[in-house]
């Protein structure tokens, strides 16, 4: 398990303005693989790692789509092929009252397959992932830097991390 | 420019709000909560106890019989489902209002859903009398055909749209608690504690990647879950309104539904939170009276809305010209029910009222009776439509009473006992205000300085 993650090098912040500089800091040094790390989501901090928007609505749109025509597929197909059963003397395929179930199938296929794509970008349900402080949920802030990552060296992490003001640097896994 | 107030009140740091909402969840719990619990959760097993007499002896045990074949069960079963809807209008619809206030009240208000729908979603696989074929409700293959059920029926829709409701509630619910599981097992100091909250937690560690799906992710979800919310009560109506019964047989339903729910859904939000706050008082910086005043506000003004629902409704009877729909509104309000009708108005109608008075907005004792009132009065709104509209219809031969037995008092109380054993159990084990969600709105109205 432990090949799944990799070593580096953190660095502990304990306010919001130190690690969104930090996070733009560490991009412009070339930096590609890092990870901010923090309790809550914090506002402009995708602009300053320059993560893209999260393209998870389009999985949401062709799930969503794809529950609203399974369900005219299905309400037809048992409605009006599979076992025809007159009902009131209404239409077989009665579109106007199949409404409400597809309806309800776009919204449980997209909320469900959002979730699981959510899921599957995050890489979780991880089994006891390393962490580099339990306070990273509570109330501090981190960047960490794999040794793996483009022009990566310990000296000039280590130095940048100084001069942005870190509380704490440390090697660590992630 | 209108000066907003505090949304969390005391100078509080990160780790201060952390601290003061996991408290519950870390500390032994209180003489209060315990003796509440106790007396919840042998309600619940005097619940179980019933409904294991009524399943066994029948359905006849409550007082469903000709012509009034829909009883207690349904209109509980409406009453339950309505008060989850105001969880999701608050979780969902004010989220995506961006109403920041929401963000205190969300987790509680919508673990009030999710525990709601569970209470109400018996009441129909129970009032079916043979609960053990209720797996019939849903389309599968089946050796008789396969003979598919029939998706032109509202009782149909109404199972798909109650299971796709308790579905994405429940998920939205446990998604926004990913990363205060994850909060709560890195504070973890014993091992059980740890592995179980960290596998709630599902391994979040909270970085600025994963933060920008899980937002838009939850955004996503809010956005499912507000017109979902809409349709559930809209198709809860369809059960009567696509009936030819007068009474039920109206177009009216689904905006005064749902109106309805929101309503009854507010008022149970309130009789809650006025328990958290004496039950848990460091949560009082957070769900302050400012949070409780505009809670009090929704409920009065949609408190109007139902009552001009009530009054809209007997126009329409009158203007109608259809002698069985004046008669069953004049019924309605004179007949042998109308103690009930009356009820229903002096509770969602004329009590509410006392809301336009500030200092009664914000007074927790007025709020809590007034909450209780529109309960009752929200579940005697059910028990009006319900029956007296079947009590009485076109043929004299179709008239009579409900036959309201003892059974049907214990279903009814022992719902609750189901409730409110699930919701303190919640207040214990789950943070119940988000802590990820609250800290970025910490600032809010604190007049552009910060701290850290």
């Amino acid at each position: 398990m432990a090949s799944a993650y990799s070593k580096g090098v953190a660095a502990i912040f304990l306010t919001e303005e130190q690690i969104l500089l930090a996070a733009r800091k560490t991009r412009e040094m070339g930096f590609k693989k890092f990870e901010s790390i923090s309790p809550y989501p914090i506002h402009g901090m995708e602009e300053a790692c320059g993560i893209k928007r999260s393209w998870i609505p389009y999985v949401t749109f062709v799930a969503g789509l794809s529950g609203l025509s399974f369900a005219l597929w299905f309400t037809w197909w048992t409605s009006a092929v599979n076992w025809p059963l007159n009902i009131g003397g209404k239409p077989f395929f009665s579109l106007p009252a199949f409404i409400p179930i597809m309806f309800e199938l776009t919204v449980l296929f997209a909320a469900l397959s959002s979730v699981g794509t959510l899921f599957y970008v995050c890489g979780i349900p991880k089994i006891n992932p390393p962490i580099i402080d339990p306070d990273l949920t509570c109330h501090k802030f981190a960047i960490f830097i794999p040794t793996n990552d483009v022009g990566y060296d310990e000296k000039k992490v280590m130095d940048m991390f100084k001069a942005l003001g870190a509380s704490d640097i440390k090697k660590a896994e992630f | 420019m209108m000066q907003r107030n505090e949304l969390v009140v005391g100078h509080k740091t990160l780790k201060d709000i952390t601290e003061d909402i996991v408290r519950p969840v870390e500390n032994f719990p209180s003489k209060g909560w315990l003796g509440l619990f106790l007396s919840a959760k042998s309600l619940f097993l005097f619940y179980i106890i019933t409904i294991a007499i009524v399943v066994g002896t029948g359905i006849g045990l409550l007082g469903v019989n000709h012509p009034v074949g829909w009883g207690t069960m349904i209109v509980t079963f409406v009453f339950w489902i309505g008060i989850g809807h105001a969880g999701t209008l608050i979780s969902a619809i004010l989220f995506l209002f961006r109403q920041k206030w929401r963000t205190s009240v969300a987790r509680t208000a919508e673990a009030m859903t999710v525990f709601a729908v569970m209470t109400a979603g018996l009441f129909p696989l129970l009032h079916t009398g043979r609960p053990w074929f209720d797996y019939w409700l849903f389309p599968y293959p089946n050796q008789r055909g396969p003979l598919w059920v029939n998706f032109r029926s509202p009782l149909l829709w109404d199972v798909f749209a109650v299971s796709t409701y308790a579905t994405v509630s429940m998920v939205f619910w446990y998604v926004g608690m990913v990363p205060d599981f994850a909060t709560i097992r890195d504070r973890a100091k014993n091992r059980i504690r740890q592995l179980l909250y960290g596998a709630l937690s599902l391994g979040w560690r909270g970085t600025a990647r994963n933060w920008s799906h899980y937002e838009i992710v939850y955004m996503i979800l809010a956005g499912l879950s507000a017109p979902l919310v809409l349709s559930v009560h809209t198709i809860v109506s369809f059960d009567f309104a696509v009936s030819n019964l007068p009474g039920w047989h109206t177009t009216i339903f689904p905006p005064y539904f749902v109106a309805g729910a929101i309503f009854s859904g507010f008022g149970m939000v309130v009789t809650l939170m006025t328990l958290v706050r004496i039950g848990f008082p460091q949560f009082k910086d957070y769900i302050t009276i400012d949070h409780m005043e505009v809670m009090n506000k929704i409920i009065m003004m949609t408190g109007m809305m139902v009552g001009y629902a009530y009054a809209s409704e007997f126009f329409i009877a009158w203007y109608s010209g259809n002698p069985y729909e004046r008669y069953a509104f004049i019924n309605r309000a004179l007949g042998p029910y109308a103690w009930s009708y009356w009820t229903m108005i002096s509770c969602n109608v004329l009590i509410p009222q006392l809301f336009w008075v500030k200092a009664i907005r914000r007074s927790i004792p007025i709020m809590f009776i007034v909450s209780i009132f529109v309960n009752i009065g929200m579940w005697f709104e059910r028990f009006v439509i319900t029956v007296t509209s079947l009590h009485r219809d076109f043929l004299p031969a179709n008239w009579g009473l409900y036959a309201w037995s003892y059974y049907d008092a214990a279903i009814l109380a022992g719902s609750f006992g189901m409730f409110l054993t699930l919701f303190l159990l919640y207040l214990r084990l789950f943070p119940a205000i988000s802590i990820a969600e609250i800290k970025p709105v910490m600032n809010v109205g604190k007049g552009g300085g910060h701290h850290g």
